[in-house]
């Protein structure tokens, strides 16, 4: 098992966010966790990731067999826990290439691996780039600043294809996109999915599901997983909306 | 070795050096037995015969030197800048030492294994590591061998570049017609006390029309390091001349000497250009603010001529306190100055630096682009003027000051003075402070990139346009310094 969180409770400033969650994520898989905004999608993606502040109060974090609480998030990272970042944040100055080739070899020095030389890292980045579709110019930029927001979101999944990780956590990725954006970044999960890695896609839309067929979807709601199910979960929840679940988890 | 990578040379002059140095095989020795000579502590009329006599110059310049050591003495120690350090005692400090030899080591073990460091992050090799800190080697770059072939290339143009006192000797009727002219002795106390006492410096010459095929730096004169506390530099670009002109070195320079007052002048004449390119790294004192150099520099270009061009690149990262305002006045009609800076602060480091820039003929335009960065318990302040005068016409200013901290416990600050005499101008100027926020340092983070290598990351990125318009191989130099002056200074 790649991921493994077991009564996970995580709180932001003494107000307890998650409480009490439950996930298991194989290599392989893909999974989609949905639900109502502010029920702990992304207080979820950040403790994985280790962001601070993000206090995990009690439970486990698992990953690759190992409990991750406590890591400092860049060695996270480069254990292989990409973050693709619901708002990505802009660094004035610092191209994207400088910024990949700083944290690629960073990791790659951490996995005891050769730092890559220029021509190969490179020619990395062109492979890369014809992978997720992304233009030369964008690459050539400060990293997402003056950026759009598909841009950012395509830097993302660029980023993730560079750093080839072994989980991928999508915090909200779609949103704000348009149809072709959507199609990039679903087109972007889907060719890296490998059977050694896995995906799990937060999404407050079911829309994003109609291009990543995720292979478990659940439902986040107070900081729980309220259900999980197959994609025909995701279908339920858009026809029937949220409230449906609301109804149903007060009546029980 | 530093000394390729400092050069852009024409690839067959470049060649011609390496083959040079590769084939000498140390057949002029490195620096031969320098007798150390001292002259006795304290300041007055004697101490200046005394340096006058042994640089062994005409009666007029032991005569200006005297003139400008009377109008010291007249003066008080300024006290507006946003520094603060201790009374400094004018007669408890040595004002001639003639080159010292440092005391040669047995090997890289026994040098400070906090200096190695840093030499290995810089990247600098093992054998300049050697000579830097003094090891004896016998593979060591033969400095005057490399100094002939460059003085050959240089003569070839008829450029003329010189230790300061050579340039007394040689070429008297330039030194004495431009010497002050920018930087009068009367212009500030330590403008007067380096007028008065300095011991030695570099002089620069580019005839009319001709290009400098080569970045000079002070690196290639021999004991250049050496040249004592109080230096001189004289640049004069002739009609239509260009040159880059490149001072310091990213290495650690460590000096027992603590108060250093420099002054550097550049005339720039019709059409002539000069870009000149700093990196400071002089010994910031330790971690608790003990020791360190007070860096007191008065650097001025005159840009003389019609679209004259004068440059003033900086990237200050050393001494305890820096104190310095690279200028230009801009006498020529369409003539331009530039002032680019980034200037780093960390630990108890104090610097008050800008720039200013004196708008006197028509059409003139300047730009200054001014980077702090502080960190630990700094301050770093930049001050800077903008002058437009009753005839600068159509005269145009852009300031940009930007301020980054690190840390809560330090200090930035900006003092921009605007006068602005004629209608037709404009002057604009920006400025911000901005921090390393917790949200970049954790995209980084996630990223694989550890805390100290993100600052570095976010802090050349946000200097990027500074470091952008130095020389290539300081630039790459820049880079790294900037990243290991600010190691540990967020936790």
């Amino acid at each position: 098992m790649l991921l493994k969180i077991e009564d996970l409770h995580v709180s932001i400033g003494g107000k307890e966010i998650v409480k009490g969650l439950n996930l298991q994520v194989n290599a392989g898989e893909t999974h989609a966790i949905m639900g109502p905004n502010g029920t702990g999608k992304s207080t979820l993606a950040l403790a994985i990731a280790g962001r601070e502040g993000y206090e995990v109060t009690s439970g486990k974090i698992i990953y690759q067999g190992k409990d991750i609480i406590g890591m400092a998030p860049e060695e996270r990272a480069r254990a292989g826990i990409f973050l693709g970042f619901q708002y990505p944040v802009e660094i004035p100055g610092v191209s994207i290439t400088n910024f990949m080739r700083t944290a690629l070899n960073e990791i790659r020095e951490y996995r005891k691996l050769p730092i890559l030389s220029a021509s190969e890292f490179l020619g990395r980045m062109e492979e890369k780039k014809k992978l997720v579709e992304i233009q030369n110019k964008l690459t050539n930029r400060s990293v997402n600043e003056g950026f759009s927001g598909g841009e950012k979101k395509r830097n993302e999944i660029f980023q993730m294809a560079m750093l080839e990780p072994t989980l991928s956590v999508l915090d909200e990725t779609d949103s704000g996109l348009d149809i072709d954006a959507l199609k990039v970044v679903a087109n972007g999960v889907n060719t890296l999915k490998t059977k050694e890695n896995a995906f799990v896609v937060i999404t407050h839309y079911q829309r994003l599901l109609e291009y990543i067929v995720p292979d478990i979807v659940h439902v986040l709601y107070d900081g729980r997983i309220v259900r999980s199910g197959g994609k025909e979960l995701a279908i339920e929840l858009e026809n029937k909306g949220y409230d449906w679940i609301k109804k149903e988890l007060s009546l029980a | 070795m530093k000394v390729y990578r400092r050069l852009i040379i024409m690839e067959e002059e470049k060649n011609q050096i390496i083959d040079e140095v590769t084939r000498s095989e140390y057949k002029y020795g490195f620096v031969s037995d320098i007798e150390m000579e001292t002259a006795p502590k304290g300041l007055s009329e004697d101490t200046i015969r005394y340096i006058s006599a042994k640089n062994n110059e005409p009666e007029y310049f032991l005569k200006a030197r005297l003139k400008a050591f009377r109008h010291w003495q007249t003066l008080e120690e300024p006290d507006w800048a946003h520094v603060d350090y201790p009374p400094i005692d004018y007669q408890d400090i040595i004002y001639y030492a003639a080159p010292k030899k440092k005391p040669e080591l047995e090997g890289l073990d026994e040098v400070d294994p906090e200096l190695l460091e840093t030499f290995k992050k810089l990247g600098i090799s093992l054998e300049e590591q050697k000579r830097l800190s003094g090891v004896a080697v016998d593979a060591v770059i033969d400095s005057v061998s490399v100094k002939t072939t460059f003085s050959e290339t240089l003569e070839k143009y008829g450029i003329i570049f010189c230790s300061f006192s050579e340039a007394v000797q040689k070429h008297p009727e330039l030194v004495k017609k431009y010497m002050g002219s920018a930087v009068p002795y009367s212009d500030n106390y330590f403008a007067a006390l380096n007028s008065a006492v300095f011991s030695d410096g570099s002089f620069c010459y580019i005839p009319k029309g001709v290009r400098c095929p080569v970045e000079l730096s002070t690196y290639f004169r021999i004991n250049a390091a050496n040249t004592g506390q109080f230096e001189r530099t004289l640049i004069i670009a002739d009609e239509g001349s260009y040159v880059s002109y490149m001072e310091g070195c990213t290495a650690p320079m460590r000096d027992e000497n603590q108060l250093h007052a420099a002054i550097v002048e550049i005339i720039a004449f019709d059409n002539a250009e000069v870009k000149y390119s700093t990196v400071q790294n002089w010994y910031p004192g330790n971690k608790e603010g003990k020791g360190g150099i007070y860096n007191f520099v008065t650097k001025r270009g005159m840009c003389k001529g019609v679209h004259s061009k004068i440059s003033w690149t900086q990237v200050e990262t050393g001494s305890a306190i820096t104190w310095k305002y690279p200028s230009c006045i801009l006498l020529g009609d369409h003539s331009v100055g530039e002032f680019y800076s980034v200037a780093v602060t960390n630990n108890h480091q104090q610097a008050d630096t800008g720039s200013k820039m004196i708008h006197i003929g028509k059409n003139t335009r300047s730009t200054i682009i001014s980077k702090g960065i502080s960190a630990g318990f700094s301050n770093n302040s930049y001050r800077g003027l903008v002058k437009i005068m009753k005839n600068a016409s159509n005269a145009r200013n852009f300031s940009q000051c930007d301020s980054l901290l690190l840390g809560d416990q330090c200090g930035a600050h900006t003092f921009p003075y605007i006068e602005a005499e004629n209608q037709s101008s404009i002057v604009e100027h920006e400025a911000t402070t901005s921090k390393i926020s917790e949200d970049q340092m954790f995209y980084c983070n996630q990223r694989g990139i550890d805390t100290e290598s993100a600052i570095g990351l976010i802090v050349n990125g946000y200097a990027k346009e500074v470091l952008s318009k130095l020389p290539m191989e300081f630039a790459v130099e820049a880079q790294k310094l900037l990243s290991i002056s600010l190691e540990g200074s967020v936790g």
